[in-house]
């Protein structure tokens, strides 16, 4: 299996999707800063299937402050903030388990297929949602 | 490679440590050569996980082992009780104590509250736990057997395995929306259900991996190289496994047929019919050494997919879950009382998880969980005997140690360990049980 397997692999594609860029940038971090310019293009990822669980997405409109997200929520990601009846999500505590996104009785909270959440700050604005 | 000595019957599984010694100094007087202490560890060779393995090695040879955990235990239980968490947020916590038995603890436990509770599961339900559970299973085995490849040295086979692993993964992101941590039980039944348009794909993977099963058996059986360093190696007798209370393939590739969902059947299970794996299905007698394990791990992976595949085609239609609103659940939990035992054959073995809830109280009272290292890590020591140095890791390994799922504490006061006795754990156990009830 091992020969077999080894010709095959030689006269094929590699497995690996090229992610960010197609081709090694020189600099990663030029390449990056040159992406948010709009001067270059990002390799996109492989898709996520239909049911993926991703970065929590939140529906401000809809949301009744009812609290249920809070009582259910294993890591303690949602805060409640008391003066509006709405909720504050910290993403970086986040484990993807969707229970909240169950247990929402108007289906103000849904979770996107968004999954590049690395940050170097826990409190970035990008990983709190309101 | 020398084979072992059989056993005395008579003589003890594990010998007292003052034996051992005085064998080493009889050794050392005959002109054996002295003995020597290799510390291997806590940061394991074999599996990265923090365990300490201190040997006694006479040239190449093991003539003794000494092992030592209880650095990292990350106190889940206590953590799960009283602590302010109800029921649903121990449940996450529970998927957390492995990762790659991330569906066996949720499964054990919510069996658990559930029988402590009263509640139904629905047959559909059953059924999409056990495909998923079995799914895991491949996973966790062709993970193990890529780790194995690892171990011997042979890192083609390694990359080989894992990159089969991937179209298991890939079903389970596209089944539950996670590729690892795939919160799938809920107390009363699952949260997702398989739609029409995924079972295509689920049986596209099980043709994939029937194809290339004979291929994986063929890499890693017939291979020189993987038998010249597994026959023979880290021998477990049926009788040690046995008397050692080994548990999943690590006792049934010693020849037991031994496997929770054959002994007491429990979900969906009854239906299946499912058979223990030994090497003797496939035309071998069980000596119980590394190879034997390549094996049970190998037609287990095959045995998963015949589940799945008449789990699949008798499917029951209706309701996945007895509890669709969350906050009937959480206030049934509430008013539940009782206790209950939950268990699953993880792919590493049998997983027990015991809970007794009180009314009025939405966190558990008590909660223990058994992992499936914690039984078979005593098969160690025999495995380990008379064996060479190079060998550490490979046997380390065969019974696929899950260190941090089992660890126990360490009672360690003014700079020395100190050792408990039955008697001691027992009164404490007494007083606990005291403070719980008050």
């Amino acid at each position: 299996m091992i020969l077999k397997t080894l010709v095959a692999q030689l006269l094929s594609r590699p497995a690996t999707n090229r992610f960010p860029a197609k081709y090694m940038p020189k600099s990663v971090t030029r390449f990056l800063a040159r992406v948010r310019e709009g001067r270059a293009q990002i390799h996109p990822p492989v898709p996520v299937p239909p049911k993926f669980r991703g970065k929590i997405a939140y529906d401000r409109e809809k949301c009744i402050g009812c609290q249920l997200c809070i009582r259910v929520c294993p890591a303690k990601v949602i805060e409640f903030k008391p003066e509006v009846k709405k909720i504050r999500m910290y993403v970086a505590r986040c484990t993807f388990c969707a229970q909240c996104v169950d247990a929402c009785p108007v289906n103000a909270l849904s979770l996107s297929p968004e999954f590049l959440l690395a940050s170097t700050d826990r409190l970035s604005s990008e990983l709190i949602v309101e | 490679m020398t084979e072992r000595e059989p056993r005395d019957p008579n003589d003890p599984v594990l010998p007292a440590v003052e034996e051992v010694r005085e064998a080493e100094l009889r050794g050392v007087e005959a002109g054996l050569g002295e003995v020597f202490e290799v510390p291997i560890g806590p940061i394991h060779p074999a599996m990265k996980e923090p365990i300490r393995l201190t040997f006694r090695v006479r040239g190449e040879r093991i003539v003794g082992v000494e092992i030592r955990t209880g650095f990292a235990h990350r106190g889940i239980e206590f953590m799960g009780m009283r602590q302010g968490r109800n029921l649903i947020q121990v449940l996450y916590l529970s998927e957390r104590i492995c990762g790659i038995c991330s569906v066996s603890h949720p499964i054990a436990f919510t069996q658990a509250v559930e029988r402590a509770a009263g509640i139904e599961v629905p047959p559909r339900a059953q059924y999409i736990r056990v495909i998923i559970s079995e799914l895991e299973r491949i996973h966790s085995h062709l993970l193990w057997a890529g780790v194995a490849a690892h171990e011997l040295g042979f890192d083609t086979l390694l990359h080989l395995t894992w990159r089969v692993r991937e179209k298991v993964l890939d079903i389970l992101e596209e089944l539950t929306g996670n590729r690892i941590d795939y919160a799938i039980p809920i107390f009363g039944g699952v949260r997702r259900d398989i739609t029409p348009e995924q079972y295509p794909k689920v049986w596209e993977a099980i043709r994939y991996y029937r194809g290339l099963l004979e291929q994986l058996l063929d890499a890693f059986l017939r291979d020189p190289t993987v038998e010249a360093r597994t026959r023979g190696v880290g021998v477990l007798e049926p009788k040690e496994a046995e008397e050692l209370c080994a548990v999943g393939p690590t006792a049934r590739a010693s020849g037991l047929r031994k496997d929770v969902r054959q002994d007491r059947p429990y979900l969906a299970y009854p239906d299946f019919e499912v058979k223990a794996i030994t090497p003797a299905d496939y035309g071998l007698t069980p000596i119980g050494d590394v190879y034997d394990k390549i094996v049970v791990r190998l037609l287990e992976v095959g045995q998963s997919l015949d589940i799945i595949e008449k789990a699949l085609m008798n499917m029951p239609e209706g309701e996945i879950t007895s509890f669709p609103k969350i906050p009937a659940l959480l206030a049934y939990l509430k008013k539940a009382e009782g206790e209950g035992l939950g268990w699953h054959e993880a792919p590493r073995g049998e997983v027990i998880h015991y809970v007794r809830l009180v009314s009025g109280d939405e966190s558990l009272l008590v909660w223990k969980v058994k992992a499936p290292t914690y039984s078979n890590l005593l098969s160690w020591y025999p495995m380990f005997e008379d064996q060479e140095i190079a060998d550490i890791p490979i046997i380390a390994a065969c019974i696929d140690p899950c260190i941090c799922c089992m660890d126990r504490v360490y009672v360690v006061r003014d700079g020395r360990e100190e050792t408990w006795t039955k008697e001691q754990l027992l009164k404490l156990s007494w007083e606990k049980t005291r403070r719980l009830r008050r």
